[in-house]
């Protein structure tokens, strides 16, 4: 057994910790031993590829991997230890974003160690060569793509820019010109490879990962975000490629096929197809005479919410993005607990694209310590809806239309909803009668069986909570809750 | 000019007052509708022992912030039932009354009214559609109506309603048969329903069965189909219809316990549904409520205000005050309906009464307008109505159809995919195909392991794969060092940001993890 052997069997080892990593996560009882898996087979990798380098560089080289690691590791975790769970998308575009980066440069690195050299180079044989050329580029532009597209992610989720899309005339036009454009820079440069064409690839990837992501919605970001986790595995795999690693190939193909899974879920849980969001094309249908109003809306006041709640005998609670914003998830856990105590079953019905990441609300509800027992998905709770008391919609809009289902003209038809509006009562938490991201008015608030509770979600729920507590807290005996009920 | 200005200045005062006909128990505004009607801008007076009849004291409408006094002389008068002439001489010229005033029967007030220059707004006026049910005060006291229809004949029915097995003997449940699935006979069904009893239910409507049936009432079809389609007559004759429900009830007639009829046509006298005969066989102790008593009634030996025993011992209970016997109730939905409705017309929420003519609800109750009878409105108009724009529907491009690939057409695309991949490896050199062959499996293999991920694990799984895609490390790895100073300075960059990468997204996907835990 060589070093070099060593490594290479190292190098499946942890291919299969990564497999295993990945498979563990699936499951809420194996999710800790995945990632558990997930550290050893890095830890694996890094230290075979480390050693086997240490052989052939200075010691002064070491030295320099060892601290930009040190320095990596400080603020990686620094920034797990203090995110909150809301900012939990912007963390997960940035990091997408480092891989993206980094490819460009191990793209460039590999650039100044080849081509640069013109004829003298002596890495890559000849038979390869034209291909080495190839695969410089094809890393290059994925990893710029995803730098600049995660950028502009990033900056949409912190509300750093606009999250309105990005019209410019002809969109559609400049993607597949600049894709058009990478072609042929890519034919030319596998003819005479040059730095002005390396240049020129990686300011048409920029470009077009920043217009690509530019413009898409933020409604539509949990497609964005897991569409980018799918480049970053593809940028990882081309950088294998170049490089002639078989890890890098294997890993990075996993990340990118198992973000394009999930992007896959993501679509079809708005009903649209899966090139209309590789493309960034979509969301910009023009709402069809959505904005008039469509009836009388009902207001009710938190009190008499608390009234609704507590003479319930179920409840689903339906959050969305808003309640991210309003950081309402706390006093909505609290609301579950005590509702939960008074005998009243709780659960929450969780829309796939609820949130700017997918599976955001089941991250935030459970920062909240709801149990996730209770936290369902769309398609488990949807028939429960009509045998439900009261459903409490907190922060969510377009995926509880009723206009999916029953208005073909709308532009969200076809997109499965939540189908609160079969419950007795809805109450609707919002801040005002605007329309949601996709700009469509929403027929379930002129509903008979709906009301509106206006105000910050956070506030409104705390109110609830203060008016459930007039009987005592936890108060779990029936006759004193009867006499609360009935002093109304 | 002066006086309307000054009414712009000040916010409109609303009179709460007392109700004068005997029997009637309801009041206008209840202390809390009182002070939703403070929230709209309005001052609010409350005639002296208005609400006494109804449990309300004054002493709750001051708490709620009502002033105590006449209130005959307000802007904005809230009623009941319709005012008697006396009443009407001590409203103020120009002011608003807001009642019950069945416009359709008593023109005379109306024109009463208008004399005294007075702008009326009728709620038993307010349009069917769905846009102005918050304020239609005839479905929640029909609703109220309906319930102590049923209580009321339990309360002369000498047995139990639901079936018990007791130590004294088995007790059989009553059976209830409510003519009409209307509001009121919804109301019966469930009430009845869930007191224990049989309950069924007739209504021409035969989509009404769903709502029977969801309030645990059985729904019996008159079945008028069979017989016309052996008469070879192409629609049912309403006698053909009348003959079979007459069969129908005669029938039922003899096997229940207790009738709650609420057959009622607006402006007609009620359709008889019972006749003597049918009371006739009903067994003794048995009891019928007739809702349409104040129109005659659907059964024949209806006294409109009394109940009525048959020489067979059956009660006809035929009082017209269902809805005032249930006072507090009452009064607290017709006030929230007469909030919705004063709502309406104050759009700025600053106690200012505003009438728009243009709005099909508000022209409709409104059948008086300072002096002018403007009784009956013009209909109201199908496209007026808020519904969703059909043109919208017809003008949208149809819906390019998601073409299926067909069987064999997935197949061939199948094999056209293997024949590249054969291609490009076969051509490909050594090297580049087997980095293909182990692509190709790895995409395959990562699709399979995530396909069955649960639906909360989508984030963490996220920053894994993110922590794992860091593994880009290793190209930096194995460029540092050995070339120019530039490519180690890129290397070192690309060893930083992968770094962060890997600890953060490691580090922040075992915190979340350990977030979640079971209920």
């Amino acid at each position: 057994m060589t070093s070099l052997t060593a490594s290479h069997a190292a190098d499946l080892v942890a291919a299969l910790l990564f497999i295993l990593s990945l498979a563990g996560l699936s499951q809420h009882h194996t999710s800790r031993a995945g990632v558990v898996y997930g550290i050893a087979g890095m830890v694996l990798a890094l230290v075979a590829t480390v050693v086997v380098a240490a052989q052939s560089i200075s010691a002064g080289a070491v030295t320099l991997i060892v601290l930009a690691m040190a320095l990596g590791a400080a603020i990686g975790l620094w920034r797990a230890r203090r995110v909150e769970m809301t900012q939990m998308p912007e963390l997960i575009a940035v990091l997408h974003s480092f891989v993206g980066l980094a490819a460009v440069l191990v793209g460039w690195n590999s650039y100044l160690e080849v081509e640069a050299h013109g004829a003298d180079q002596t890495r890559i044989g000849d038979d390869l060569l034209g291909i080495h050329h190839a695969e410089v580029f094809i890393g290059i532009f994925i990893g710029a793509v995803t730098f600049t597209g995660s950028i502009v992610a990033f900056l949409k989720l912190s509300a750093r820019i606009k999250s309105r899309p990005l019209m410019l005339p002809g969109k559609n036009a400049l993607n597949i010109g600049a894709l058009a454009a990478f072609v042929a820079l890519t034919v030319w440069f596998t003819i005479s490879p040059n730095l002005p064409l390396m240049i020129a690839v990686t300011v048409l990837a920029l470009a077009l990962g920043w217009h690509l992501v530019a413009s898409i919605g933020g409604g539509d970001m949990p497609v964005v975000v897991s569409m980018l986790n799918s480049y970053s595995g593809w940028a990882a795999a081309a950088a294998g490629f170049l490089l002639d690693n078989n890890l890098l190939i294997v890993t990075g193909a996993l990340v990118g096929s198992s973000g394009a899974y999930l992007s896959y879920i993501m679509c079809k849980a708005m009903n649209r197809s899966f090139f209309s969001v590789i493309a960034g094309g979509f969301g910009i249908e023009a709402p069809s005479g959505g904005d008039e109003e469509q009836g009388e809306h009902r207001e009710v006041r938190a009190a008499e919410a608390a009234e609704m709640l507590a003479q319930a005998r179920s409840v689903i609670i339906t959050p969305g993005y808003g309640m991210a914003v309003a950081q309402a998830q706390h006093p909505v856990a609290e609301l579950t607990r005590r509702l939960r105590e008074r005998g009243v079953e709780v659960r929450f019905g969780v829309h796939p694209v609820a949130g700017r990441l997918p599976g955001h609300m089941n991250v935030l509800l459970a920062e909240a310590k709801v149990p996730y027992d209770i936290v369902l998905e769309m398609d488990e709770i949807n028939d429960d809806f009509a045998d439900t008391s009261v459903v409490l919609v907190i922060g969510a809009n377009d995926t509880v239309n009723p206009a999916a289902t029953e208005d073909p003209a709308s532009p969200i038809a076809g997109m499965p909803v939540l189908r609160v509006w079969e419950a007795e009562q809805v109450i609707v938490f919002k801040r005002s009668m605007a329309s949601g991201y996709a700009g469509v008015q929403n027929p379930l608030f002129f509903r008979e069986n709906s009301s509106m509770l206006f105000g910050d979600a956070k506030q409104s729920v705390e109110d609830i909570l203060s008016a459930l507590g007039t009987g005592g807290r936890g108060d779990t005996d029936p006759s004193a809750r009867q006499a609360t009920v009935a002093s109304h | 000019m002066s006086a309307e200005e000054r009414s712009h200045l000040l916010p409109r005062r609303i009179g709460v007052v007392a109700e004068s006909v005997s029997g009637e128990t309801r009041v206008a505004a209840t202390p809390s509708t009182v002070r939703m009607l403070l929230g709209l801008g309005y001052e609010v007076v409350v005639e002296p022992g208005a609400g006494e009849a109804s449990g309300f004291a004054d002493q709750a409408y001051a708490d709620a912030g009502a002033g105590i006094g006449e209130a005959w002389d307000a802007d904005v008068v809230l009623k009941v039932n319709a005012p008697s002439d006396a009443e009407i001489r001590r409203l103020r010229r120009g002011a608003t009354l807001v009642a019950l005033l069945s416009p359709a029967q008593k023109p005379e007030l109306l024109q009463a009214l208008a004399d005294a220059g007075i702008t009326a707004l009728a709620l038993d006026a307010v349009p069917r559609i769905s846009r102005a049910q918050s304020m239609d005060v005839l479905s929640s006291m029909a609703n109220i109506a309906g319930y102590r229809a049923v209580i009321e004949a339990a309360h002369v029915f000498g047995r139990f309603f639901t079936g018990q097995v007791t130590a004294a003997g088995k007790v059989p449940p009553a059976k209830v048969l409510v003519a009409g699935a209307g509001v009121a006979g919804l109301a019966a069904i469930g009430a009845a329903s869930s007191l224990g009893a049989i309950v069924r239910a007739t209504d021409p409507r035969p989509e009404v069965a769903d709502q029977v049936k969801s309030l645990g009432g059985e729904y019996l079809a008159v079945d008028v189909v069979q017989e016309t389609s052996t008469d070879g007559y192409a629609k049912a004759t309403s006698a053909d219809y009348d003959r079979a429900a007459a069969e129908l009830y005669h029938e039922q007639a003899k096997d229940v316990d207790i009738v709650i009829t609420t057959a009622l046509i607006p402006g007609r006298p009620a359709p008889r549904l019972l006749t003597a005969e049918d009371v006739a066989v009903m067994k003794p102790g048995s009891v019928i409520v007739d809702m349409a008593a104040v129109q005659g009634g659907n059964v024949e030996g209806t006294v409109a205000g009394r109940a009525v025993v048959t020489d067979n011992g059956v009660t006809i209970i035929g009082y017209t005050d269902l809805a005032s016997r249930l006072p507090a109730q009452a009064s607290q939905l017709f006030g929230t309906n007469l909030v919705n409705l004063v709502k309406l017309l104050t759009p700025g929420k600053d106690g200012q009464l505003v009438i728009d003519f243009d709005d099909v609800v508000q022209r409709a109750v409104t059948v008086v307008r300072e002096g002018d009878v403007t009784w009956p409105p013009p209909p109201v108009s199908v496209s007026a109505a808020p519904a969703a724009p059909p043109k919208a529907a017809a003008a949208a491009p149809p819906e390019p159809k998601r073409t299926r690939l067909t069987p064999a057409g997935r197949l061939a695309l199948i094999g056209l995919g293997m024949l590249a991949m054969f291609l490009l490896v076969a051509f490909a050199p050594a090297q580049l195909a087997e980095n293909f062959t182990v692509f190709a499996l790895a995409v395959v293999i990562g699709y399979y392991v995530i396909g069955k991920v649960h639906h909360a694990l989508h984030t963490p799984l996220m920053s894994v794969t993110n922590a794992i895609s860091g593994i880009v490390v290793i190209g930096a790895l194995l460029q540092i060092g050995h070339e120019s100073t530039l490519v180690t300075t890129l290397s070192v960059v690309a060893i930083l940001l992968t770094s962060i990468n890997i600890f953060g997204g490691f580090a922040v996907t075992r915190r979340m993890l350990s977030m979640f835990s079971k209920g």
